[in-house]
């Protein structure tokens, strides 16, 4: 039975607790802000890059680059794994995890071979745990202000093992920010670059001369080989953002709540040591009743 | 003056410039050119180098760019550029720092391998003009 004492010391612990993920949950929301302020910045620049590589994509025609070309003999798959340095946010790291597990499985049999690259501390120490090769790691940038050029190192490594056949597909796995409560695990085939699509034109007032007939210096099979790569980067980059932002919404709920839950065990703790208290005051005075009706006799 | 045009400069962190200009001249891998308004639709990649152009009010402005490729139609000239900063933007010491860097690295490598070396080139490049534009103190 605990004592009187004991249900003390656990309330305090508790209320400890409760300060450290209250901090926690608004530490996280100020960096969540910072991300999503990222996110806001790559924006027009992604968009204004998706529609010139459409109309240019659409001009150049089918197999204008050998990064548009599938590999007809899928045999060693690449895979990016965006995860967080540090724990503390629920599901997440185990959400993106498992989806790159899944995507194992469903293609493990045909004697494909995995190799992986590394964002953040999580994914690394799974990668390790299931002893698929790790080509590269990227540890201490998740979660912080990412630079384009963090995404560009390791995205020209990826096309430059494309192009040398080191590897015949690559993907990344990411989590999609999609709101402050819903982060979604998200896989995409970054290389063979899947079929552009044509963007839709920015409906800006400006643009709204917008001729598909440029004059391209040089050509415009040039200039899609110039591009192409600088997709993967775009795409990486993105996806890095979105884990960034998701990480810390994720870490966000996650300390809520636990917040939460701080508040109802205190509630719950507080009553038990009320009741035990009042036991104690009541077994107290039955002692002195006792004694008294005793002398009395 | 015919009319202004309008100037985005993007990076994939932020938005560098943003404005009313009256032409700009920017460095094409087939050679500089120069946009005013109502220029025919036109693409290019940029060499790493420097952006001008001029504001409104008349003013020079250099803007410091790489990785980048130029978008101008009759109205807006927009570029995408993997780094890009105005003048002010520019650390000087830092690239001093890169371009002492570079050097060495060119000086002790000359036999290493081809990829390090054009690197290194790169790196020497991008220091020179950002310097160059730093120096310039006419300008903004």
């Amino acid at each position: 039975m605990a004592t009187l004492k004991d249900i003390k010391n656990k309330i305090s612990a508790v209320k400890k607790t409760k300060q450290i993920t209250k901090a926690m949950n608004m530490v996280a929301a100020s960096k969540l802000r910072s991300s999503q302020a990222n996110m806001e910045g790559f924006r027009p620049y992604a968009r204004k890059f998706a529609e010139v590589l459409g109309s240019l994509a659409e001009r150049a025609g089918e197999g204008a680059s050998p990064l548009l070309v599938p590999k007809p003999d899928v045999k060693r798959i690449h895979l990016v794994l965006c995860t967080s340095d540090r724990g503390l946010c629920g599901g997440f790291n185990t959400n993106l995890t498992e989806k790159a597990e899944a995507f194992m499985k469903e293609k493990a049999g045909s004697g494909i071979e995995f190799s992986f690259t590394a964002f953040g501390r999580k994914g690394r120490n799974w990668c390790r745990k299931v002893k698929t090769p790790i080509v590269s790691e990227h540890i201490g940038i998740m979660g912080t202000a990412v630079k384009f050029n963090e995404a560009a190192t390791p995205g020209r490594k990826l096309v430059q093992g494309f192009l040398e056949g080191a590897y015949d597909e690559v993907y990344v796995v990411y989590a999609e920010f999609l709101s402050m409560a819903k982060q979604v695990p998200v896989l995409k085939k970054l290389l063979p670059i899947p079929p552009i699509e044509k963007a839709e034109t920015d409906s800006g007032s400006l643009d709204q001369g917008y001729l598909p007939e440029h004059i391209c210096e040089p050509s415009a099979a040039e200039l899609l080989g110039e591009m192409l790569p600088r997709n993967v980067f775009v795409q990486l980059y993105s996806a890095l953002l979105e884990t960034s932002a998701s990480e810390h919404a994720a870490r966000m709920l996650a300390m809520n709540n636990a917040t939460k839950a701080c508040n109802d065990m205190m509630a719950n703790l507080t009553l038990v040591y009320n009741k035990a208290r009042q036991a104690a005051i009541t077994a107290e005075l039955m002692d002195i009743v006792g004694g008294a009706e005793a002398l009395k006799g | 003056m015919a009319g202004s045009i309008r100037l985005e400069i993007v990076t994939p962190e932020k938005t560098v410039v943003s404005e009313d200009v009256q032409i700009v001249m920017a460095p094409g891998v087939v050679g500089e050119f120069g946009v005013l308004i109502g220029h025919t639709p036109f693409l290019t990649a940029l060499k790493t180098g420097v952006v001008r152009y001029s504001d409104i009010q008349g003013g020079e402005h250099m803007v410091f760019v790489s990785g980048g490729f130029a978008e101008a139609l009759p109205q807006k000239v927009t570029i995408l550029a993997e780094s890009a900063e105005r003048r002010r933007d520019i650390d000087a010491e830092r690239a001093r720092a890169a371009l002492e860097r570079a050097q060495k690295r060119l000086a002790e490598q000359r036999s290493k391998e081809e990829f390090d070396f054009i690197r290194a080139q790169a790196a020497l490049q991008r220091a020179l003009i950002r310097l160059r534009i730093a120096e310039n103190r006419s300008l903004h």
